[in-house]
């Protein structure tokens, strides 16, 4: 299992694997809010963590419906649904893996990008921790949309599509945990944990259901 | 112990069409069984089925007399498809030491190491190329050399030596040879000989019965 991790890791690093496209992607989005809203300072200070959360969202839609179709195209899927180890294991491995590669860089790359949105130390920091517990949620709820897509050869929209529904109630727990940590009547801890709770919850059924979809999508 | 690969009244669909009906056979440790038959026969349809890559309309696949504990006949499979499963930006020994240990070994057996696998097909020395680089005939290769890194019992084969020449079609057809005199099992589609003494089942087509020759 460690061996599909690290293999993962290292196809997204080459050419081509798209590592860095999300990120790009990100700074993109974020970068042109503050040309678009105009210089007022406390405006932005004050939409940054939902800026930054919409930006993190859609950039790690980006490139998760290559995330089995890839395997299916050169014949890998095949074999990893002949072996022994379970399939829901694999997913899993596979979407930790996508995560490092695409979801971990989002996250480091968020401090950066919330001085661009004028926020405070303790913004940035509840944006980043929201964004680190958040965004694995929308990397195992994405497994699906990719699994059930695997045989579309134009599915990357269609899976953004599928996706964004169940992708809408970890938006509005970070949004509203972020905000939490620095307007003060608004309890910060609630919202964290219930995104904790989130990611926990797809982290079983995300693979659970993907792993059924791959399995029935065989041709 | 040896095993047996046995099969059963299977049939299998494509869409609403009944590719084949009621094959039925048995391939002892040691025999390969060669599938012939035109294009659209259901050659492939029926390797797949048997590696459980699709699902049988009725009819079992069952692995008799095997000592492993398995859930499913297809984990003591090696199934080489059209394509080779193998990744293009990766080089050659990332793409089988990532099969070797994803794969693992059947019991009963153990594959061999990475560069004794690629001296065996004739490829040793260039592992260390990515994928991608390699010729058409060369990746064939290479994706066969995963047969050799991880032990199954059983080979599965659709169209194996498609893009090989003569040479490294007597070299496939030597590790074939050899992987039966160890008490394996070789199920292949082809067009060409496979060079090994084999029993074939002849696809008629279209709903037609498959007959043991």
């Amino acid at each position: 299992m460690i061996s599909l991790f690290l293999r993962d890791l290292k196809l997204s690093m080459r050419a081509g694997g798209g590592a860095l496209i999300g990120v790009l992607f990100f700074m993109t989005v974020v970068a042109v809010v503050p040309f678009a809203v105009g210089p007022d300072l406390n405006l932005l200070s004050r939409i940054g963590p939902a800026i930054l959360w919409i930006g993190a969202l859609l950039a790690s839609l980006l490139g998760l419906d290559r995330l089995f179709q890839a395997e299916r195209e050169d014949g890998s899927l095949d074999l990893m649904l002949m072996q022994e180890t379970p399939l829901v294991l694999t997913v899993l491995v596979k979407c930790l893996a996508h995560w490092t590669a695409t979801g971990l860089p989002l996250v480091i790359a968020a401090p950066l990008l919330g001085l661009f949105m004028n926020m405070s130390e303790v913004a940035i920091g509840a944006t980043m921790l929201t964004l680190l517990v958040g965004t694995p949620a929308i990397t195992f709820i994405g497994a699906t949309g990719a699994a059930v897509a695997v045989t579309l050869p134009r599915g990357g929209l269609l899976v953004s599509i599928l996706v964004l529904p169940l992708a809408i109630p970890v938006l509005i727990f970070g949004v509203s945990a972020a905000y939490a940590a620095v307007q003060d009547p608004a309890p910060f801890l609630p919202p964290l944990l219930i995104l904790i709770a989130i990611t926990l919850f797809f982290a079983v059924i995300g693979p659970l259901a993907a792993a059924l979809a791959l399995r029935s999508a065989s041709d | 112990m040896p095993i047996r690969l046995r099969v059963e009244g299977l049939s299998a669909k494509r869409g609403e069409d009944l590719i084949f009906h009621d094959i039925s056979f048995i391939v002892a440790a040691g025999e390969a069984l060669i599938v012939t038959g035109p294009n659209g026969s259901g050659k492939s349809t029926l390797l797949r089925v048997l590696a459980g890559l699709l699902t049988a309309e009725s009819g079992t696949v069952r692995m008799d007399d095997t000592v492993a504990d398995i859930s499913h006949p297809r984990e003591l499979c090696h199934y080489l498809g059209h394509r080779n499963a193998m990744k293009h930006e990766l080089t050659v020994e990332e793409n089988l030491s990532f099969w070797k240990s994803f794969m693992g070994d059947s019991a009963g057996g153990s594959g061999i190491g990475l560069e004794e696998a690629t001296e065996a097909l004739g490829l040793g020395g260039i592992s260390h190329l990515p994928f991608g680089y390699l010729s058409a005939g060369q990746q064939r290769r290479m994706a066969m050399a995963k047969l050799l890194v991880a032990y199954r019992p059983v080979w599965i084969l659709d169209e194996p030596t498609a893009a090989l020449d003569a040479a490294a079609d007597r070299m496939f057809a030597g590790l074939v040879e050899r992987h039966l005199g160890a008490g394996g099992i070789v199920v292949a589609a082809t067009h060409q000989p496979l060079g090994v003494a084999a029993r074939e089942l002849r696809m008629t087509g279209f709903a037609g019965v498959g007959e043991v020759v």
